[in-house]
């Protein structure tokens, strides 16, 4: 009798939501963000319907300030497989110019990607989006269940959470209500790289350390990715061996400075390293309990 | 320990390979802060190296500003999430974490330990293959570690760990920690709880967590993690008989038709038989499909996709099981209820009840007794409340397939849903099914509803009127009567005062005693259809669920909702009975829009607004909603322009 692997019992949880969810909602939608959790849920995904091609489509919120290559990436990816990707700008925040160096990070990413999101879920009446969203990330996401239940307004409330047992999922709503469905809650970010390098499944590059042009900011690295940049007086990008331990807007997004130009050298890097994930991202440290606020108001 | 391993830095390819085998263990941890609980879980996380050094920071500034160990880290408020639960310090709700070893990932329900927690803790338990029950080594055994024991033990947790806290407290007395073991097995002994292992520690101190602790040389047995890291689980589900609740039937194409689904327990291979229910259909296993190719054979745990030698009707929420260990079929069981909501279950109102990837509707009787979880004594009960556990019967309005609770936990636990906010509101355990389902067997009849309708001229159905009391239901549903009769339709009046003067004359007015009167009019009115009488029923039936209760009963355009809208002013103000009078003054309890709630229909056939019409207009409204719903014969067309 041969125990199932940690990696294979994880995957095996992972379509069982992803299959159930399909079932049983009318209109599922996946949140695709091109990181290295979406790669690993497009994967778990393609196995849970496999032969018969992916039931639901794919939605990217587009910021406009992802790095080049997320986005080259994308469209690469789509194409080789086939995928039905909606791309969603939100062309008000867009008309009004907002951006993270002239708003600042807390309004960009409210206009550009909380409110882009409820726009693209409200227009295509989406009752359910998968996210890539892990219980290890931060405190709040701890709390949170697989099939999270969303009032009209997308909104989430901590203390009206249904309860989950077994493997038993309530996904039952009423009209205008949605559900978020996180099929990868209880992988840590090792299980994603041990999985990914197990699979050799497809990431972006910026994952792997390379030589990239960034300046340092608050004692965080930002990767000068095009030329909205600002340069502040007496800047200048320096090429540094840099790799990004999670992507999203680039002016957003910390570098570390890294020579693991392979997936086995980031993963030896990541188990040696004492910082942990989401350190990189500039929009936790506004306050404590950030995350949980900004669920609150609908961010995933 | 953990992450430590020389691989990492010198051979990271081998450190990887080594990784893949690891296997994954889920446990819950039982017992309340002040049993050290939530330092126990820091401390395993902090132990395994699995806090970063920015969370490290970040638990030193909070350990000086709210910390309760002085200048000492505080592991506990690593793990304390939301920030409600920060302020009052308690944890609220079930929080997973995660680590892992060489040997295995863990992933840990941490749950809260008071009794108004309950719901939490069944939750966390739920998933959980073993058990970690912390008690005070000053305290011993107390009211709740029983209440923990006994939820572990109702959830079908087979392996448990009592980790015997705070030996630093008695100065790591082994007379004590034997006298605390002693206590424990014999309460086991009495709830049916075994696979026990006791382990003295000190979670503040660190003693006994990861390594053998040197100032208890009198212990001889493994540290809590040596324990964890050890334990055999897998065989627990592996050797029970094959049953995959089929989830998803995959059809890409005409040539291939597979049941996707997650192996809830057993082994299959291709050429073995199986079944499945409730049709009872079988064939012979052809392929187990995966994306990585087809698999010589598949386990518990797995999720896959099957394909049969023949074509079999099956379809999602079926279950496949072992041809030669089937589960068993039936729509009326004993259960295990914990109530999980704020509002109470109600016997007789119809839940959604899910198991597997099965979704059925259920009523349930009143409890046949609640369990104090503190004491474990039977109490009588009329409806469960929130956190409260008991023993129900469950009517199903189709058959299922399924196990007892105790054999399988996939095929024997389920949850309810309620109809109307979609809320989880229960949790239950299938116990055994009762008896008289196989032996009340429908009576195939030669004349039925549809032969004598055809007699009568008429469709049977069912005018549902709801509304206020005052709101004019049966002034209106008489008229409506008194009109078809006129015209020779075979007509009922079920009356709410009439039919409480006799059928219900048992009944009261609490929420229960309501839900229980409109579900015996329900039943009497679907009988009266199948009779093939046009029914009116004129009740105030206040409750949505209720009234869809009735309307599931009947076939589809059988039922007619009549929503008499009156506002409560202008029914107070006719007061025809003088009832709102007495409601006022505190003379009559439970009176539907004063101290009882009404929940107005959503979509009703149709509604009568009584300050726009007179009572004639509005029966003249409904049959010609009758007439233009096709309830008369056609030939009779003319005839009904004429009333």
């Amino acid at each position: 009798m041969h125990p199932l692997t940690h990696l294979q019992r994880l995957e095996a949880e992972s379509i069982h939501i992803f299959r159930e969810v399909v079932a049983e909602c009318e209109n599922p939608v996946m949140l695709y963000s091109i990181g290295k959790d979406s790669s690993v849920m497009l994967h778990l995904a393609v196995k849970a319907f496999y032969p018969a091609p992916l039931p639901f489509r794919l939605l990217h919120v587009d910021t406009t300030w992802k790095f080049r290559e997320m986005i080259s990436f994308r469209d690469q990816l789509a194409k080789q497989l086939g995928l039905d990707l909606i791309v969603h700008i939100n062309q008000e925040g867009v008309a009004q110019g907002v951006g993270p160096f002239t708003h600042g990070s807390a309004v960009h990413t409210d206009i550009m990607k909380t409110q882009s999101l409820r726009q693209a879920l409200n227009h295509y009446g989406f009752d359910a989006a998968f996210g890539g969203a892990r219980r290890d990330e931060e405190k709040s996401r701890a709390k949170e269940r697989i099939i999270s239940f969303r009032s009209a307004a997308h909104r989430w409330d901590p203390k009206r959470q249904r309860p989950e047992l077994w493997s038993c999922y309530n996904t039952r709503i009423n009209k205008g209500e949605s559900l978020r469905v996180f099929p990868l809650s209880n992988w840590t970010e090792l299980d994603i790289w041990q999985y990914i390098h197990q699979q050799n499944i497809p990431i972006v590059p910026l994952y792997l350390a390379a030589k990239r042009p960034v300046v340092r900011r608050n004692g965080t690295l930002i990767m000068v990715d095009d030329e909205r940049m600002p340069l502040e007086p007496g800047e200048t990008p320096e090429m540094l061996n840099v790799r990004f331990r999670t992507l999203g807007c680039y002016p957003l997004t910390g570098a570390v400075e890294s020579n693991a130009a392979t997936l086995p050298e980031v993963i030896q890097e990541m188990l040696l390293a004492r910082n942990s994930e989401r350190e990189g991202r500039v929009i936790d440290h506004d306050s404590s309990g950030s995350m949980e606020k900004k669920k609150q108001e609908g961010y995933f | 320990m953990s992450h430590s391993s020389d691989l990492i830095g010198s051979d990271i390819l081998g450190y990887l390979r080594a990784h893949e085998h690891k296997s994954l263990l889920r446990f819950i941890t039982c017992g309340s802060v002040d049993d050290g609980k939530s330092t126990l879980i820091g401390r395993l996380l902090y132990e395994s190296k699995l806090v970063y050094e920015d969370q490290l920071a970040a638990l030193e500034a909070d350990s000086k500003k709210v910390g309760t160990q002085g200048d000492n880290l505080d592991f506990a408020l690593l793990v304390d999430g939301l920030a409600a639960e920060r302020e009052q310090g308690i944890t609220i709700d079930v929080a997973y974490r995660f680590f892992s070893t060489e040997r295995r990932k863990f992933i840990v329900a941490d749950t809260p330990g008071h009794e108004q927690y309950t719901r939490n803790m069944v939750t966390g338990a739920s998933t959980a293959d073993l058990a970690v029950i912390l008690l005070d080594a000053r305290k011993g055994v107390l009211t709740q570690t029983r209440r923990h024991s006994y939820i572990v033990s109702l959830l079908g947790i087979r392996h448990v760990v009592v980790a015997v806290n705070k030996m630093d407290m008695v100065e790591w007395s082994q007379e004590r920690f034997d006298q605390i073991v002693a206590e424990y097995h014999t309460f086991a002994a009495q709830i049916g709880l075994h696979g026990i292992t006791c382990i003295p520690m000190s979670a503040l101190c660190g003693e006994n967590i990861t390594s053998h602790s040197a100032v208890m040389p009198w212990y001889t047995g493994p540290s809590l993690m040596e324990h964890l890291e050890t334990v055999v689980v897998e065989q627990d589900n592996q050797a029970k008989p094959f049953r995959l609740p089929v989830q998803w039937v995959n059809r890409p194409n005409q040539d291939f038709r597979g049941f996707a689904g997650m192996i809830a327990s057993g082994r299959i291979a291709p050429g073995d038989r199986v079944r499945a229910l409730p049709s009872g259909h079988e064939a012979i296993l052809s392929r187990i499909v995966t994306h990585d190719g087809d698999l010589p054979h598949a386990v518990a745990g797995q999720s896959v996709t099957l394909t049969l030698d023949r074509e079999i009707d099956v379809s999602r929420g079926d279950v496949l099981v072992a041809a030669a260990q089937p589960a068993s079929v039936a729509d009326q069981f004993q259960a295990t209820l914990i109530w999980m909501h704020e509002q109470p279950l109600l016997p007789g109102r119809p839940y959604l009840l899910k198991v597997g990837a099965r979704t059925v509707t259920a009523t349930l009787s009143a409890p046949r007794h609640k369990i104090n979880v503190n004491t474990l004594e039977q109490l009588p009960a009329r409806q469960l409340e929130l956190n409260e556990i008991g023993v129900c019967n469950l009517n199903l309005d189709r058959s299922i397939a399924f196990d007892p609770y105790a054999d399988n936990r996939e095929t024997g636990g389920f949850i309810l849903i309620d109809r109307l906010s979609n809320d989880t509101v229960g949790a239950g355990l299938l116990q055994f099914a009762l008896r008289r389902a196989d032996n009340i067997h429908w009576q195939a009849l030669d004349v039925n509803k549809r032969s004598r309708s055809t007699l009568k001229h008429q469709r049977a159905c069912v005018l549902w009127f709801t509304g206020l009391s005052g709101s004019g239901k049966s002034t209106i549903a008489n008229l409506v009567e008194k009109r078809l009769h006129a015209n020779g339709r075979h007509t009922y009046l079920l009356d709410g005062d009439n039919v409480r003067h006799g059928l219900n004359k048992d009944l009261g007015f609490t929420d229960a005693d309501r839900v229980e009167n409109i579900r015996r009019v329900a039943e009497v009115s679907r009988l009266m259809v199948d009779a093939g009488l046009l029914t009116l029923v004129s009740f105030i039936s206040p409750f949505r669920a209720e009234r869809q209760l009735a309307r599931d009963l009947l076939g589809d355009g059988e039922f007619f909702e009549v929503f008499i809208d009156t506002p409560l002013a202008e029914a107070e103000r006719r007061d025809p009975k003088g009832l709102y009078r007495k409601a006022r003054a505190g003379e009559l309890k439970h009176f539907t829009g004063i101290d009882s709630p009404y929940e107005a229909p959503e979509n009703p056939e149709i509604r009568i607004d009584t300050t726009e019409l007179s009572a004639e207009l509005a029966a003249e409204r409904i049959i010609s909603m009758l007439h233009d719903k096709g309830v008369f014969d056609s030939d009779d067309d003319s005839a009904l322009a004429a009333l």
